[in-house]
């Protein structure tokens, strides 16, 4: 009989092939999906995985479009991935986003006509304390009260999503929009514009940030001191205490991390690809991190490779909607089965199979 | 099983390889839709990809077209619009306002692909068109019939964005339902969305709890019908007949018809004729219909709806005749003036009487 056994110490084969594992079992089970449909699930594997890369007519721009998706993404699952490992669950990201696009946009918004070259980087920093300003509030809150923070960060996305309505029908409406809600144009006034770094490549300053973002927490968690502070906090908080580490700073500096994160990332985005502040501006990147963050395992290469296969079933999706005739709700599902078959194969690394001799009764 | 299903994959992976999708010649005429909502709204995308399915039936194997749902408005409206262009579809049709900048965008990068756009302005580029229905002659017309079928005097109206299609619509709903009974007061309540039947839902819960009696809305989605019967009170359907709440709460509705349109265009560019246009069609032309009046509206007034209906299509009547005042009070429209096309087109503003403000 086949018994489960807890492993005294994760398996780091499992934990590295699990990742691989569940991509080929949601390939396998999305191309049952994609039968069921009647779709041939191995055109439609081809049009999700290979041909935003190697497609003749369409890569050359999908390509660097991977980087445009999965710029955000990365930049919001490092920040995340800090407080995960201590066991910190800031699952609001989504809110700091919206919150960086609006500060960053607001105070470029201000200046609005000059060509000022200092505006932009003004924005950046305005973006960021944006993010960081609604990520102290669930972590103040945990602090002083011990509130939940899940509870209190996921809320306060709403709030952002009613203030990002507000915003873009009163305060920062374009006044030469003839009654239409949205912002001026960021993306096509100079001072205040993310563009292409170099062309046709997709890099914008945002992916700039997230590549940078990625060997920060590189460093940061294997070289530093800081590193092993966050793990122990995450498995063993008693010991953390007792190793000096303050449960309280460690609140403050992951929900700093992730907040300022989450805050370039919407602000790089509103002056880049969205190009204005709109009321439907957030497409649920701060969500997708998560994900994002797991998949990669809390690490920062790992992050890295999971954001770009994220973005690559999205843009994968959109191809084989129009290609093959795909519902939308199919990739939604197929997305879905990928973070569920991480966690469901997630066991193998944390339990083994035993064969067992039947159990006397 | 195995081997056949194996060799059946690697024959399509062959194919593919041996042929990329590229337009030639002899291809069909590659037709590309991005909706806004799901297909299956049962409102506004719904009927759009009517529109589609219309085209397919019309040209047959002489058009391929495909389709993406619920594209956000904004940077990924643009990227599908960019590969819809780069794998050969030679007209695009984008279904919602917020299109409009992607669309230009893409049109002007892609200058030998046709880019057509609904309820827009901008065509910044000979290879886009934009394309609108009259929706304000039909509200026109349940307009008066919420008027007549109110016994509150309240009317609820759900609306989209403050945008000038929407507002319009408010507008001459309005006039028609005060025209109707001069009593009547109409409430209106501003969601943010296009497609969200809980939030749309939630609305028309509020409305209900006002005392609202008839609902109408400008959104995508069944939700406010389900509303409305729940409370046991009447609603008109939106961009599509709603048909399965007939005969009530549905009592009418305005059905977008895009089909004609949409071959017109296709007929274009198969023939090579295809121009950079403005149509804005009414009841007249077939683009904006009025769904079966239901047997629980009073027999005259189905009649003077239908009167309404007719003297709009023949051009003998415009919804928007003085005299009208703006909601402050300042002359709009004097005795027997009709409104231009530029000012409904820009409409910003509320006409006297209706209580509330524009959100900006």
């Amino acid at each position: 009989m086949l018994r489960l056994e807890k492993r005294p110490q994760p398996s780091k084969l499992w934990t590295a092939l699990t990742p691989l594992l569940a991509v080929l079992a949601t390939m396998v089970a999305g191309g049952l999906l994609f039968a069921l449909l009647g779709k041939n699930p191995v055109e439609a594997i081809r049009v999700i995985f290979f041909d935003p890369l190697f497609n003749e007519q369409v890569a050359s721009y999908a390509r660097p479009q991977l980087l445009v998706k999965a710029g955000p993404l990365i930049l919001i699952a490092i920040g995340l991935s800090f407080g995960f490992r201590a066991g910190i669950w800031n699952i609001g990201a989504e809110g700091q986003y919206i919150m960086g696009a609006i500060c960053g946009a607001a105070v470029g918004l201000a200046f609005y006509p000059s060509e000022n070259p200092l505006i932009f980087p003004l924005m950046v920093m305005a973006g960021a304390l944006g993010g960081w300003i609604w990520a102290m509030i669930p972590a103040i809150l945990k602090i002083t009260f011990r509130t939940n923070e899940i509870l209190v960060s996921l809320l306060l996305v709403y709030v952002a999503e009613q203030l990002l309505a507000s915003v873009s029908l009163g305060l920062l409406r374009n006044p030469e929009g003839g009654g239409f809600p949205g912002s001026r144009n960021l993306a096509s006034w100079d001072a205040s514009s993310n563009p292409e770094l170099i062309a046709g490549t997709g890099m914008h300053w945002g992916v700039v940030a997230a590549f940078i973002s990625v060997i920060f927490a590189y460093v940061m968690l294997s070289r530093h001191i800081f590193g092993v502070q966050l793990q122990l906090a995450g498995q063993a908080p008693r010991a953390a205490r007792f190793a000096g580490v303050r449960p309280e700073m460690m609140v403050f500096i992951c929900f700093t991390a992730s907040g300022v994160l989450a805050g370039l990332a919407g602000l790089f985005e509103v002056t880049g690809p969205a190009g204005q502040i709109s009321i439907d501006f957030n497409v649920g990147y701060g969500f997708t991190a998560i994900i994002v963050a797991f998949l990669g395992r809390l690490h920062p290469i790992g992050i890295l490779l999971a954001g770009l296969l994220m973005a690559l079933t999205y843009i994968g999706g959109e191809l084989a909607q129009f290609m093959l005739g795909l519902p939308a709700a199919a990739i939604q599902a197929f997305q879905g089965m990928l973070l569920f078959f991480l966690l469901a194969f997630d066991m193998l690394s944390n339990y083994r199979f035993r064969l067992s001799a039947r159990e006397a009764a | 099983m195995t081997l056949t299903f194996t060799r059946r994959g690697a024959a399509a992976l062959a194919l593919a390889a041996a042929l990329p999708f590229a337009a030639q010649a002899e291809d069909p005429t590659k037709v590309g839709f991005i909706y806004v909502g799901p297909v299956g709204d049962l409102g506004w995308s719904y009927e759009h990809d009517q529109g589609r399915i219309a085209v397919e039936e019309e040209f047959g194997d002489s058009v391929e077209t495909t389709y993406v749902e619920s594209v956000p408005e904004g940077a990924d409206a643009e990227r599908i619009l960019t590969q819809m262009a780069l794998a050969g579809t030679d007209l695009i049709f984008t279904t919602s306002f917020g299109y409009m900048d992607p669309t230009n965008n893409v049109a002007a990068k892609f200058p030998d692909v046709k880019f057509e756009h609904a309820t827009g302005y901008r065509r910044d580029h000979p290879n886009v068109s934009t394309y609108s229905a009259r929706f304000y002659e039909g509200r026109a017309v349940l307009g008066h019939i919420a008027g007549k079928m109110t016994s509150s005097n309240k009317i609820g109206y759900i609306a989209s964005f403050p945008i000038p299609e929407v507002i319009r619509g408010i507008n001459s709903a309005y006039l028609h339902a005060k025209k109707a009974n001069p009593d009547v007061e109409m409430s209106v309540v501003w969601v943010y969305t296009w497609f969200d039947p809980g939030k749309e839902a939630d609305a028309a819960r509020a409305l209900i709890d006002q005392g609202v009696d008839v609902l109408m809305q400008h959104t995508d989605s069944t939700a406010p019908q389900a509303a409305a019967k729940e409370a046991g009170i009447y609603s008109f359907g939106q961009a599509s007949d709603m048909a399965q709440y007939k005969p009530a709460p549905r009592i009418g509705s305005i059905i977008d018809n895009w089909a004609p349109y949409y071959i017109e265009r296709v007929k274009a560019v198969k023939e090579g004729t295809w121009e950079s246009v403005d149509t804005w069609h009414g009841i007249n032309e077939g683009m904006v219909e009025l769904g079966e009046f239901s047997e629980a509206i009073p027999e005259e007034v189905r009649a003077e709806a239908q009167a309404l209906s007719d003297s709009i299509a023949a051009g003998e009547y415009h919804p928007f005749t003085g005299p009208i005042n703006k909601q402050d009070g300042s002359a709009w429209l004097a005795e027997g003036e009709t409104s231009d096309d530029g000012t409904l087109l820009g409409m910003n503003f509320y006409i006297e009487g209706i209580t509330g403000d524009i959100p900006n």
